[in-house]
């Protein structure tokens, strides 16, 4: 079985978020940028996979501007086997939206053949939770989302996904996209010496147009702003106080 | 402009919180149309017509839809979906699992967990765990978008709407359920609970955990984690608050030994009033709480349960 994994290069989850004086985004020049934590945690299950012998190949995909070439070396000192810059902007602030996402990725996966995708349920900068989706329709796989736990069968995988409710269990037939969630697993770091294998990997660098796909936007931003901001409250004094506010509070 | 609401039900019963506020985002553009497909309609449906603002109730009755799974919304299902420009679902964990995945089909991108509607084509969304606010424009000709519902007020309950079969045979032979894991509670639903009592790392154990129950009880209120409360054991997954958790904003919120990470704040800044009791006077959270108490958690809250 071969594993596909996309990774994303965002701002560091350690770092805030500065809305840029004229409005028009994030600003991301001369900040620290990290592969999406979400997406880490579907590398390192698709590292587990085939440590187990259930997978003979992993493949890490990144899609936005060059430097993306450090967020697939990460993935491949972490123990990817290969990977797949696809260079669709030069501009950082151009975030490649995850419809586009879904149709190079389906491009890449209809060369590329993988059984199983492990995808990050959110990127952390957008927000937007689609991408595994929109890649799953595309394919017309099945999908499985928000996975904790994942079994992997014969034909099929075992998922267990957090849901509001709490958790449910699902069978997903192989060939299958899969959104992961914190839980599933803590992600290693790379060591010293997988770093330096890491950097003799093959990194094959394409364009969207190598893949026949178009780059569209469907979403304009027209304008990034601050949220409203709280103030710094009271400091309390005594728990008497406390439970004065608490009732003023409650039911009011 | 015709606007879809795919109504959440699970197993027969109607997430009604969550589906009237989506209803109310929906209807800021008109009247809407819900989707109201289950193995069980006939409650879930009645409560629906009975939501202002909706013109159309339309009713799906078939065992692939207990478990809402997002392949079963296939077939001739999306012709009717195709024909409607607004579809709007919450942005829950079912709504997030299946207007993506319709967006893929339709060759739609979808607008996420929006907080506000500005008009037909242009909406607000937070992005960076609520450190900023995007207003986007979508281009396509059907808008999906799903909704942030803590922003939104439910719709009042004097509608009358018509109730419409559908007659379709939608398939799925991708995925199959094999069981739920949730826990049955007589505490108010975390997404729309008046007041929630939050418990993070500092609670230290599950044991320990019971004095933040304790005080929601004998507040009327839902209990809420943090992320290393929940990693750690103390709580279940979906007591979870923040950027990858639920998001609420009840009238009082009530953190305890959390310590106010971005990724906590993104899921309980919009509260009406904050209270925070940490031991640490440096904690992030004292920046965001109306009013804090600086002092150790085991000694405050079994007194406050005390004295309220
Ligand atoms: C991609 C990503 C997504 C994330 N999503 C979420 C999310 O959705 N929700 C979330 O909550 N986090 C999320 N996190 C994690 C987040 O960054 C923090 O690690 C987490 O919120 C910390 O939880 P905490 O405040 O309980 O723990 P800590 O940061 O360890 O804080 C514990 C606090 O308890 C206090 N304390 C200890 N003992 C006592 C005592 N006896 N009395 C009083 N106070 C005491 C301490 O002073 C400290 O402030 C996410 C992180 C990442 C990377």
């Amino acid at each position: 079985m071969k594993i596909l994994v996309p990774v994303k290069r965002v701002l560091d989850y350690n770092v805030k978020a500065r809305v840029k004086a004229d409005g028009s985004g994030i600003d991301l020049a001369n900040v620290k940028m990290s592969m999406n934590p979400f997406d880490e945690i579907a590398l390192e299950e698709a590292i587990r996979i085939k440590e187990k012998g259930n997978a003979e190949e992993i493949i890490a995909v990144s899609i936005g501007v060059q430097q993306n070439q450090e967020t697939l070396r990460t993935a491949l000192a972490m123990g990817a086997d290969r990977a797949i810059l696809v260079v669709a902007t030069d501009d950082v602030q151009n975030d490649i939206e995850p419809l586009t996402v879904a149709n190079i990725l389906a491009a890449i996966c209809s060369k590329e053949k993988p059984s199983l995708i492990l995808c990050g349920k959110q990127a952390i900068d957008n927000d937007f939770n689609a991408t595994a989706q929109m890649l799953a329709a595309k394919l017309q796989w099945s999908q499985a989302t928000f996975a904790s736990e994942i079994e992997v069968k014969k034909d099929m995988i075992r998922v267990t996904r957090e849901v509001d409710g709490g958790l449910q269990t699902i069978d997903a037939k192989i060939p299958v996209v899969v959104s992961v969630d914190l839980r599933l697993n803590e992600p290693r770091y790379a060591s010293l010496p997988n770093i330096m294998k890491a950097k003799r990997k093959p990194l094959e660098e394409i364009s969207p147009a190598d893949l026949a796909v178009e780059m569209t936007q469907r979403l304009k931003v027209i304008k990034t702003k601050e949220p409203n901001s709280r103030e710094a409250g009271l400091i309390l004094e005594n728990i008497d106080q406390l439970v004065e506010k608490i009732q003023e509070n409650v039911g009011g | 402009m015709n606007i879809l609401v795919l109504a959440e039900i699970n197993d027969g019963e109607l997430a009604e919180d969550q589906t009237s506020k989506t209803v109310s985002a929906a209807s800021t553009l008109g009247k809407v149309d819900v989707l109201c497909a289950s193995n069980k309609c006939a409650d879930a449906s009645k409560k629906l017509a009975k939501m202002e603002n909706i013109e159309n109730v339309l009713v799906l009755e078939d065992d692939l839809f207990t478990h809402s799974l997002a392949e079963s919304y296939s077939d001739t299902l999306l012709d009717t979906i195709r024909l409607y420009s607004h579809i709007f679902a919450p942005s829950s964990s079912f709504g997030k699992n299946v207007l993506p995945r319709i967006g893929g089909i339709l060759d739609v991108m979808v607008v996420s967990d929006i907080s506000k509607v500005i008009s037909e084509d242009t909406f607000e969304r937070p992005v960076y765990a609520g450190n900023a606010i995007q207003t986007v424009q979508s281009i396509d000709k059907i808008k999906l978008i799903s909704v942030r519902t803590s922003n939104f007020d439910a719709v009042p309950l004097n509608g009358t709407a018509n109730i419409k079969n559908l007659d379709y045979k939608c398939s799925n032979n991708l995925t199959t359920f094999i069981e739920n894991k949730i826990q049955a509670s007589d505490r108010p639903e975390l997404t729309s609970a008046k007041v929630v009592v939050s418990g993070g790392r500092g609670v230290g154990s599950k044991e320990n955990f019971e004095i933040i129950e304790g005080l929601a009880d004998k507040l009327g209120a839902a209990v809420g984690a943090s992320r290393a409360a929940v990693d750690s054991g103390f709580a279940p997954n979906d007591w979870q608050v923040g950027q990858t958790g639920k998001v609420v904003a009840p009238d009082l919120y009530v953190a305890v030994g959390i310590s106010g990470a971005i990724q906590h704040l993104a899921g309980m800044k919009d509260s009406k009033v904050i209270v925070a009791i940490n031991k640490d006077e440096e904690a992030p959270i004292f920046q965001v709480a109306d009013f804090g108490l600086v002092d150790d958690l085991f000694k405050v809250v079994p007194e406050i349960e005390k004295k309220i």
